[in-house]
């Protein structure tokens, strides 16, 4: 660019607009360019406009840790899973563990599930209580862990495709796996010289 | 989703749901679209926890699954919201304007949805009435009937209404909506259905709750009876299964907008007008939809029928009020028709009073962000740009009544600082920089959103403060929440004075100033959280209103 060519011979900084348009004078002091990143708190000039207090503000901010405090005591609230102590004791067995968090108490309604083409009946299923819920859990991750076949693989899908908690594993990529050959790869020259009727003038290359 | 967005999104669902939603929810939040196995993978997380964390956010909204990217046989995936994670900011607000607006009985209720994400009316109902005996003298209790009156004035004015019925995946099929047998088929579509494209969406259903609220004692075989229906009220099913009801946060914030709209008229005219335009804006509630461009016509014979019986001004009198509202510059009324006394809508355009509302309240908003960060001459010069759009250095300078020498450094820091940009006006087609206006100017969209994630930035930092202190002094809390326990148990036993004065001492008195201080703290920061809220609503819905047109 023409314009840096003639600016590298000059003194500090040549600006590709006139720095006089924008205010700055010759000579002046421009504040020292920054280095390194901001200070993590930088010192305030001013202090903040104080916060408006009054009888709506308390009582927003009472309703505000309420609710916090109530939400740590609903079954939303998902505890994860206790670490294992460092050596197993025998006292374990005899020991109540502790309370394993209540998502259990609070069962996601079923009847909101999603009905498949296959299925032409609504499945609409009553509430569910805990062991089915757990029995059903269960089921389907053994039901992951065998060997897929095409069978299998439409059942699950209709069942799993029936809850709502959205267990829907889909094995199709393991089955493409457990062969070797890449599927769109395979050419059964099906179409050959299928398309070479109309113009015979251009050879066929 | 910004990383300020997604930091507080990931900060609030932290604290509502704890930490393994959290880390689900960043996850969906930052990645997109993903199905089961990818989430459980991708986060390290056993998969019952996974599926225990969806459906957390599912219930609550802030998660929506549908058919994955690869047709209809692929795996489920699931997308975040980031805009509904960050709702809940708003919550104290949301509960607030259902006290005013209902009372006790409609704060309650609202707060009750919120809690759950989807209720049925039947628990909504029972659980509210319970509360409500909960705090009432002994031997009174609550109706059922009082709690499903508010409830049904909330789904009137459209404060409440049904969660939208699940998406199908990919064929056609009918709604699972038990109470609408007869809805027409909704067609295969991959966007998932809004609440309002079910034409029940405010229907209540018929359901008779009859019976009071419980009080719920210590001793558990003593409960009031009354006439045995109460028992069997516990046991029954209330007919309304699978209709689940959900908070309509835009009718809320409509009424938040219309709530600011009224205070600038009061603020720039005077009580009776304001009262006049929510007169207006009431009688309108219901009838205009979000996006409208302006609400019903209304004529003035029909105001002058529904204002308030205290307001009684004479029919000449709330015209020339009524003028005066078209007349002004701010436009808030506009005039449509001489039919019946003349029409008169409230424009809710963006443009031009709706935007010029925002407008004036954004950049009241920024000029206030100006002040407190570079005092108050700063904000003189934002000011001014935004009045004058355009300025060189020169009238800056001249118009502010500034010295030359501060403007300029003023100015330089506004820039760095991105609340004002430079526009160049080339006089001729080679912009030769000596023969170039520079103007400055304040881009009005793009410094909205910055001051947005600005915003976001710093409740995201009051929050992690708030919880940094808490953490900090974890040990002295836990201790004097060990201590009151104590104290309750022992007054409920019925100790002497002395017993209670010795477990009172256990706390030493600087331990106690400590208590107080950090209690004094954790209101400060969370109240601040409370006020940078209003902020943020104001700036998402002017930056909403300016790409919806």
């Amino acid at each position: 660019m023409a314009g840096l060519g003639r600016g590298r011979g000059r003194g500090k900084g040549y600006m590709s607009f006139s720095i006089e348009a924008v205010g700055i004078g010759k000579g002046e002091n421009l504040p020292p360019s920054i280095l390194q990143p901001t200070p993590l708190f930088p010192p305030m000039e001013h202090k903040p406009v104080p916060l408006v207090m009054g009888e709506e503000a308390e009582y927003m901010l009472a309703l505000k840790q309420e609710f916090r405090g109530n939400m740590k005591t609903l079954p939303f609230y998902v505890r994860p899973a206790v670490s294992k102590k460092d050596v197993e004791r025998y006292s374990d067995k005899y020991q109540n563990s502790e309370p394993s968090d209540n998502t259990l108490e609070w069962n996601p309604d079923t009847s909101l599930s999603v009905d498949t083409p296959v299925d032409p009946k609504p499945s609409k299923k009553t509430r569910v209580d805990k062991e089915e819920i757990i029995h059903k859990l269960e089921t389907l991750e053994k039901k992951e862990e065998e060997v897929t076949s095409d069978e299998e693989e439409g059942e699950k899908k209709k069942q799993e495709e029936e809850q709502q908690d959205g267990e829907e594993e889909y094995d199709e990529e393991e089955f493409e796996e457990e062969t070797d050959y890449i599927m769109s790869y395979f050419d059964n020259g099906e179409e050959f010289g299928g398309d070479s009727d109309d113009n015979m003038d251009e050879a066929i290359y | 989703m910004t990383a300020q967005e997604v930091r507080l999104c990931g900060l609030l669902l932290q604290e509502h749901f704890g930490e393994v939603v959290e880390r689900i929810g960043t996850h969906l939040l930052r990645g997109g679209a993903q199905n089961l196995r990818t989430i459980a993978n991708e986060t390290n997380t056993p998969l019952d926890l996974v599926k225990k964390s969806l459906c957390v956010l599912v219930q609550h909204g802030a998660c929506e699954f549908g058919s994955g990217r690869r047709g209809p046989g692929s795996p489920v995936e699931y997308r975040a919201s980031c805009e509904r994670v960050l709702r809940v900011l708003r919550y104290p607000r949301y509960i607030y304007t259902a006290k005013t607006l209902y009372g006790d009985t409609g704060e309650l209720i609202v707060e009750e949805v919120l809690q759950r994400g989807h209720m049925t009316m039947s628990n909504t109902v029972k659980t509210v009435a319970d509360r409500l005996t909960h705090n009432m003298e002994e031997g009174r209790s609550m109706e059922y009937s009082e709690v499903v009156s508010a409830f049904s004035k909330l789904v009137e004015t459209h404060f409440l209404q049904r969660c939208p019925p699940v998406a199908e995946m990919g064929t056609a099929a009918t709604s699972t909506n038990p109470a609408t047998p007869g809805t027409p088929a909704a067609s295969a579509s991959t966007a998932p259905p809004t609440a309002e494209s079910n034409p029940d969406c405010y229907k209540l259903p018929h359901v008779t709750l009859i019976g009071r609220g419980k009080r719920r004692r210590s001793s558990d075989d003593s409960e009031e009876q009354r006439g045995g229906k109460k028992a069997k009220m516990d046991s029954e099913s209330c007919g309304d299964e699978g209709i689940y009801w959900q908070v309509n946060f835009e009718r809320f914030h409509q009424h938040f907008r219309d709530q600011a709209i009224i205070s600038a008229v009061a603020s720039k005219l005077d009580q009776t007008s304001s009262e006049i335009v929510r007169t207006m804006l009431r009688m309108s509630e219901v009838t205009t939809t979000q996006t409208a461009a302006y609400t019903q016509p209304l004529s003035a014979n029909e105001i002058f029928r529904s204002l308030p019986p205290n307001y009684s001004i004479s029919r000449p009198i709330l015209d020339q009020y009524l003028s005066l509202l078209v007349d002004d510059p701010m436009e808030f009324v506009g005039k449509s028709g001489d039919s019946g006394g003349g029409m008169y809508v409230i424009s809710k355009e963006p443009w031009p009073t709706w935007r010029e509302l925002h407008w004036s309240l954004w950049y009241r908003r920024g000029w206030c962000v100006c002040q407190s960060w570079f005092g108050s001459r700063s904000a003189r010069i934002f000011r001014l740009l935004l009045r004058k759009r355009h300025l060189e250095q020169k009238q800056v300078e001249d118009f502010a009544m500034i010295p030359a020498k501060e403007a300029k450094d003023m100015l330089y820091t506004l820039l760095s600082e991105n609340l004002v940009q430079l526009q160049e006006i080339p006089k001729t087609p080679d912009h030769a920089p000596s023969r170039t206006f520079y103007l400055y100017t304040v881009n009005q969209l793009p410094t909205a959103r910055l001051l947005l994630q600005h915003c976001y930035k710093t409740v995201a930092n009051l929050i992690e403060r708030r919880l940094f202190e808490t953490k900090e002094n974890k040990r002295l809390l836990e201790k004097s929440q060990r201590i009151e326990a104590i104290l309750a148990s022992l007054q409920a036993s019925g100790a002497e004075p002395e017993q209670l004065t010795e477990v009172e001492e256990m706390i030493t008195a600087p331990e106690r100033q400590q208590l107080e201080a950090l209690r004094h703290h954790i209101n400060k920061l969370d109240s601040t959280e409370n006020q940078v809220d209003e902020t943020v609503f104001l700036l998402e819905s002017y930056i909403f209103s300016t790409k919806t047109k």
